[in-house]
């Protein structure tokens, strides 16, 4: 392969990687809430969203560095999330999927323009809370954001992988996702649950809005409705419910992105991330590490 | 009990009601009584009663989860407008291609995807209604991203009117035939529709075909209107518009999704004076519709049968059971 | 009497657990047979595979000489197998009338346009769908309740309404998955008439699972045993009632 081919298509993978990692932490969200709850919490976008302005606030007026910024926007966040989750969704525990869908809609445009109304439509510039550095590998480069990105990334996602595996209450929620009525049976509080996941799920997705907000600078209150919907797919993609195929989806997506964008043109890239949907759903809609199921007769 | 005559009464009757309707409403508009501004909701409105009418049958009535309803509407309103502005073609013509190219790819899509059932085929519909969106903007002939400007304003009260009155015609009959009842069947249950012979996936992607033929008309309409096709108007957020004025309505209803998607024509406008909080406000009615009235206005039932009951019960029950 | 059902070496593998294997029975015309056989024997199974829910991993089922393995349950059922349900299935929301219209679909003959358009056929032949199902509904003494929803009949009027509904696609063999379950004694006993009835006035062909030994040893006039998915005696019911292996498999393993 000619060298400097080589070296795009590995500045397209690393770049892929940031970006997939972003989507990735946003769709742990999506398939933890899909997994309890059945439910495809639309508004989960807007909660990434949240999270940018809470990380613009704590930096811009509170003066404080990223990792507060981080940390401050996953709680802000989380709380969030448990609130939307008991207004919002719980009245609906056992309502059919449309009006579940149409609750997560008008949620979803009930925080964009809520957004819109008290902070303005207009795009805010992120402060520079990194250091502007790019290391040069040859050819390739990598940005100090980058790096910070995949890190923190990665850190959040062995916390959660302890929190389901080793915990109770990831125990409580492993069962939950199998058999909710059985889980209820076992004296499982399942309210209970369903909170917890809201506020993990919204958690990483105010921790991934911060990342954003660093890595293109820009925020705004429609920013969370594609980042959504991609990390959405990826979650279908890996697997809907099953929390490695969020991780896996997310990445895959980010990087088939990035060398669409780098090889053909980037008008392509929302359709290659829809085609990838269709594909996998005509191929292996329970995802790609998902199980297949039939119904009984 | 003899069917048909009774259909025919039925439909006569609903005839007379839509000339009667639509002399009064043309003679305000050529009066101008009415303002330029209502004006546009009304025609609006027929639009969108097409659109919720056509959605309804494949959501409501073939309990098809589908979320690409302004992809099919969007290829309707292009197809359409090419008709007419390159090639002269007259309008009426101009809008049947468009319903047919809509109705064409909605068999292209439906074939693969009705296999999926519940949120995967809603997802897999929704990223189809996307392709087709994201298509016509890479395709510099139709204007791409700044849309298809120029297109001669063809469409009056008069048309949407009766492109309406006929999509509800057409619709009703088809619910009440075999074929209507094989979507039905799907709905309601799929493996004993199979078992009672029926061939469930022609079914659904029947309703599917012509309900995307409806929305193809309805892009047509509208982008004869407002003499612009963009794809902006044809997002999934628009998908969803359509189906929550069916699911305002009432899923499964016909008379449900004529008053679902008057309603929120009619909200949307009310709420248009007020540019800031329109959209906040029209999020929050549809999470308190979705707690305190989930199944809509009409529940799955049609308007002529809750008369019908109603009347029963005011004879005394009398008639019960008996074919009236 | 002709050969109406037969099935060459039959067998269904789900991942590696043979569910029905070397399934092989016959059924002649006007017969009344029985499918019996422990929980979990793989009858339902067996219903499934004729039935074409599932496609055999080996075998062939030919219906009227027929080849019929590999078709599709609608396709099945249009050509002359028709079946209810152990848990029943019928279109819950619709009333009664319409549960049984939607069967007698496969047999009209309008286009779409002719519907539509409500033009040509469509009046004549709604009226006869309309006819038949009323009287199909009089015949199981369910015409009182035509315009109620299927899903608030009594159990038992559900039990008729989805064997009436069955038979409206006009079957030559019709399969029975357990119709007397959850019936009390007297229900089973009109069920019992009922079953007889059907055979002459529809002439028919039956074939049906139960549990309910007195139905099946009293209207049967052949049984069918089956035990790990295998056939394990077959013959008149009297001597299924004496055959140590069937007792076995019903009793044996329990002691």
């Amino acid at each position: 392969m000619d060298n400097g081919i080589l070296a795009q298509f590995i500045q397209q993978i690393i770049n892929g990687v940031s970006l997939g990692s972003i989507y990735a932490l946003i769709a742990l969200g999506y398939t933890m809430v899909y997994g309890i709850m059945r439910l495809i919490n639309f508004a989960h976008g807007d909660i990434y969203m949240l999270g940018a302005y809470v990380g613009f606030f704590v930096t811009t007026q509170l003066k404080l560095g990223f990792f507060p910024a981080l940390i401050l926007a996953m709680i802000a966040i989380a709380a969030i999330g448990v609130v939307v989750e008991k207004l919002a969704y719980k009245p609906l525990r056992h309502s059919s999927k449309i009006s579940i869908l149409i609750t997560a809609i008008g949620v979803s445009l009930f925080i964009e323009y809520t957004t819109m109304y008290f902070l303005s439509p207009q795009p805010r510039t992120f402060p520079p809370v990194l250091p502007n550095q790019v290391f040069h590998l040859g050819s390739v480069m990598i940005s100090f954001q980058q790096i910070v990105i995949l890190a923190s990334t990665v850190v959040l996602m062995l916390m959660l992988w302890y929190i389901v595996q080793y915990t109770k209450m990831g125990k409580a929620m492993r069962a939950v996702s199998y058999d909710t009525d059985a889980a209820l049976l076992m004296g499982i509080n399942v309210d209970h649950v369903i909170s917890f996941t809201f506020a993990v799920g919204s958690g990483l997705a105010g921790a991934a809005g911060v990342l954003v907000g660093i890595y293109y600078n820009t925020i705004d209150p429609l920013m969370g409705i594609m980042p959504g919907l991609k990390a959405f797919i990826a979650a279908v993609l890996g697997g809907i419910g099953i929390i490695p195929g969020a991780m896996m989806g997310g990445i895959i997506l980010g990087v088939v992105e990035a060398l669409v964008s780098g090889f053909l043109s980037s008008t392509f890239r929302d359709a290659a991330a829809f085609g990838i949907l269709i594909i996998i759903l005509l191929i292996k809609p329970t995802g790609l590490l998902g199980k297949n199921e039939t119904e009984k007769v | 009990m003899n069917v048909m005559k009774t259909m025919r009464r039925y439909d006569l009757a609903l005839l007379a009601l839509s000339v009667v309707t639509y002399l009064i409403f043309s003679f305000l508009i050529d009066e101008r009584v009415i303002s330029s501004f209502w004006r546009l909701q009304i025609v609006l409105m027929c639009i969108n009663v097409i659109l919720a009418a056509s959605l309804n049958l494949i959501n409501g009535i073939t309990g098809q989860f589908s979320l690409g309803h302004a992809g099919f509407m969007a290829v309707g309103a292009y197809v359409s407008a090419v008709m007419t502005m390159w090639y002269d073609l007259p309008f009426g013509l101009a809008l049947l291609i468009g319903g047919l190219a809509a109705a064409f790819i909605g068999i292209i899509i439906g074939i693969p995807t009705l296999r999926l059932d519940g949120d995967y085929l809603a997802i897999a519909t929704l990223g189809m209604g996307e392709i087709i969106r994201i298509t016509i903007l890479n395709i510099p002939a139709v204007g791409g991203a700044s849309g298809l400007t120029g297109i001669p304003r063809l469409t009056d009260f008069t048309w949407v009117f009766w492109a309406m009155i006929i999509t509800l015609f057409f619709i009703k009959n088809m619910v009440n035939s075999t074929f209507g009842r094989s979507c039905i069947s799907v709905r309601e249950n799929a493996i004993a529709a199979t078992a009672m012979g029926i061939n469930t996936t022609y079914a659904k992607v029947l309703a599917f075909a012509v309900g995307a033929l409806f929305a193809g008309v309805a892009g047509g309409l509208f982008s004869h209107y407002f003499s612009i096709a963009h794809p902006s108007s044809f997002t999934f957020l628009n998908s969803f518009n359509y189906l929550t004025m069916v699911v305002l309505g009432g899923l499964g209803s016909m008379s449900g999704a004529i008053v679902g998607a008057t309603l929120l024509t009619f909200i949307t406008a009310a709420l248009a004076d007020y540019p800031e909080i329109r959209m906040i406000i029209y999020a929050l009615c549809l999470i308190l519709l979705m707690i305190f009235r989930p199944q809509g206005v009409f529940g799955n039932q049609e308007f002529s049968l809750l008369l019908q009951r109603l009347m029963k019960r005011r004879k005394g029950g009398k008639g019960n059971g008996q074919a009236s | 009497m002709g050969r109406l059902l037969e099935t060459v070496e039959l067998s269904k593998s789900f991942g590696g657990i043979k569910a029905v294997q070397n399934f092989i029975i016959h059924i002649d015309q006007g017969e009344v047979i029985g499918l019996i056989g422990p929980n979990g024997a793989g009858k339902t199974t067996a219903f499934n595979l004729l039935t074409g829910v599932y496609k055999p991993t080996t075998g062939q089922i030919l219906f009227e000489g027929k080849d019929i393995s590999g078709k599709k349950p609608y396709q099945i059922t249009a050509m002359g197998i028709a079946r209810t349900f152990q848990n029943i299935r019928l279109f819950g929301e619709l009333s009664v009338l319409e549960n049984v219209k939607i069967a007698f679909t496969m047999h009209s003959n309008y286009s779409f346009p002719e519907a539509i358009l409500r033009l040509g056929r469509y009046g004549k032949e709604e009226q006869i769908i309309d006819n038949r199902a009323r009287e199909l509904l009089t015949m199981f003494k369910l015409e009182h309740v035509t315009d109620e929803q299927a899903k608030n009949l009594p159990y038992g009027q559900q039990r008729r309404l989805e064997i009436a509904r069955a038979l409206a696609t006009e079957p030559r063999l019709l399969l029975l998955d357990e119709p007397a379950a959850g019936m009390n004694p007297q229900e089973t006993q009109e069920l019992m008439e009922m079953i007889r009835w059907i055979r002459d006035q529809f002439k028919l062909t039956i074939l049906l699972i139960e549990h309910d030994m007195a139905l099946v040893m009293n209207i049967c006039e052949r049984i069918y045993v089956l035990d790990y998915g295998k056939i394990l005696a077959e013959g008149v019911p009297a001597d299924i009632k004496n055959n140590p292996a069937v007792i076995k498999a019903y009793l044996g393993t329990e002691e």
